[in-house]
């Protein structure tokens, strides 16, 4: 088993391969569809003006990010009456929602991975080599045995946005995934989907 | 009236953290057929590893704990109003305690209401009338993911050469697994329904998932295409996660309903491997889970 430390180098980045299972562990926030959209228009795209605390959000994470990982994921939180959040449920949630955003936010912050499930599309492997960056599947559905690896909650950004949908800053150790698409123009979904549209092409032709 | 709202929380609890015996069952049979060392292998030895850890420490197999589906058969004499509001109590109650995500947002304000609670649709609650002495409340947690790939197919359609017939039908439940490739979460179960309009086809290819696995519809004609649906998704190689392996798909369920002569349509519910749904009776004084 490939350990992998976070923050990532470039180095390390290129020399993961489709196919390979990696231990993850540091430090990274979950991001998913509020949170994408959010980058996007206030600080790539720049159609919408920052506002409340979108500033101090935006320099938090920057230093998260570079190097960093997001992980596409709604937990189910603990403790959130006394603010001592625990991560009880922490799953992957299906990426190919991001593919839009994707690539434009890994360039932005250079961040080096992406967890999700399900894989992503032909403009985040572009990125995945231009960036450059790996993404990596966790197992959908396991969000118990995924959430053991989170050891700490360190932090919450833009909570207004729901539990699920919120910016959650963690600590993981040991966080199981295989890479399924690596900064060299490789993706298992998309020979997956080849491989079975054959086999449909078959079928239906019966 | 008896009321259910402690009984109701212990059966979300149940349908949260519990997977049933018949889907852990097919998923370790699943393993058999992966080469070891795969990734498809390991992807459901993380699964089984997660089902046992939920059950043990009641919390949520899946952290999508998903649109809740009730079913509750009564008979005469019960109030329909009030177990709704038991229901949408316990559920309430089942977030604060974490077995469930607050999931419902509001659509046009982008707003989660923070207890599972959204307007008259959310929860799902069915009631149904029926005869003897027996309540029963089933439960199905439905997962956004596997929602998502759900599809509906007019039949004649062209590009898939599918006409009005069950020969169509096989061709569009195909295609649709096709299209889902890993997104659902396979290994997943498949609730097709035949006929309907628009919206019974999406309700009743959910309503037979309720129905246990390898268990087959009474008519054979059916119980054929649900056997042989089965095992040609399973040919398509998808696999767990949509790693690539020889599960794809863990069971079939069809259901034939009435439509109109101008309408065939063919609904696919796709359920994810987390297929979580319970029962409670009540019987007099007794109340049991399944």
């Amino acid at each position: 088993m490939r350990e992998v430390t976070i923050p990532i180098s470039d180095e390390v980045i290129r020399s993961l391969k489709v196919g390979e299972p990696v231990n993850l562990s540091g430090v990274m926030i979950t991001a998913r569809d509020a949170a994408h959209k959010w980058m996007i228009e206030t600080f790539i795209k720049k159609t919408r003006a920052p506002q409340g605390d979108d500033l101090q959000v935006y320099e938090a994470l920057r230093p998260l990010l570079n190097g960093g990982v997001i992980y596409h994921c709604g937990p189910v939180v603990s403790g959130l009456d006394t603010k001592q959040y625990k991560f009880v449920a922490a799953g992957p949630t299906t990426s190919i929602r991001e593919e839009p955003y994707q690539a434009d936010v890994m360039k932005h912050f250079n961040a080096k991975g992406v967890i999700g499930k399900g894989g992503m599309g032909a403009k985040t492997l572009q990125g995945c080599q231009e960036v450059p960056f790996v993404y990596f599947h966790a197992i959908g559905g396991a969000a118990t045995y995924i959430a053991q690896s989170v050891e700490t909650v360190l932090g919450v950004y833009k909570y207004e946005f729901g539990v699920p949908e919120a910016i959650w800053v963690i600590r993981v150790r040991d966080f199981p995934v295989v890479v399924t698409m690596d900064a060299h123009g490789q993706s298992l979904h998309e020979v997956v989907e080849k491989d079975s549209g054959k086999v449909l092409a078959d079928l239906l032709a019966k | 009236m008896r009321d259910l709202t402690r009984e109701i929380l212990e059966l979300i609890r149940r349908t949260s953290s519990d997977l049933p015996a018949d889907v852990e069952e097919r998923l370790r049979a699943a393993i058999e057929k992966e080469t070891p060392g795969s990734a498809a292998r390991g992807a459901l030895e993380t699964i089984l590893k997660n089902v046992e850890l939920s059950r043990q420490n009641s919390s949520p197999i899946c952290q999508d704990t998903g649109t809740p589906i009730f079913y509750v058969r009564h008979p005469e004499g019960w109030s329909t109003r009030k177990l709704r509001e038991q229901i949408r109590t316990a559920l309430a109650e089942a977030t604060a305690r974490s077995y469930m995500r607050p999931n419902a947002v509001d659509a046009v304000y982008d707003k989660n209401s923070g207890n599972n609670l959204g307007g008259d649709d959310f929860p799902y609650i069915h009631f149904e009338e029926v005869e003897g002495d027996e309540l029963t409340i089933e439960l199905m947690l439905k997962g956004g993911g596997c929602e998502n790939v759900g599809a509906q197919y007019s039949l004649p359609d062209n590009r898939l050469g599918a006409g009005r017939d069950l020969s169509g039908v096989r061709k569009a439940v195909l295609d649709a697994v096709h299209k889902a490739q890993g997104q659902g979460c396979a290994p997943g179960i498949l609730g097709v329904a035949i006929g309907g309009d628009r919206g019974s086809g999406y309700l009743k290819s959910k309503e037979v998932l309720f129905e246990k696995i390898g268990e087959r519809n009474p008519d054979p004609k059916l119980a054929e295409l649900e056997e042989q649906l089965t095992q040609e998704a399973n040919r398509l190689g998808i696999g767990p996660m949509g790693f690539g392996g020889g599960t794809t798909v863990i069971d079939t369920k069809i259901t034939g309903l009435s439509r109109l002569p101008a309408s065939y349509f063919v609904t696919v519910s796709y359920m994810c491997w987390a297929y979580r749904r319970r029962k409670m009776i009540v019987k007099g004084e007794q109340v049991l889970y399944d």
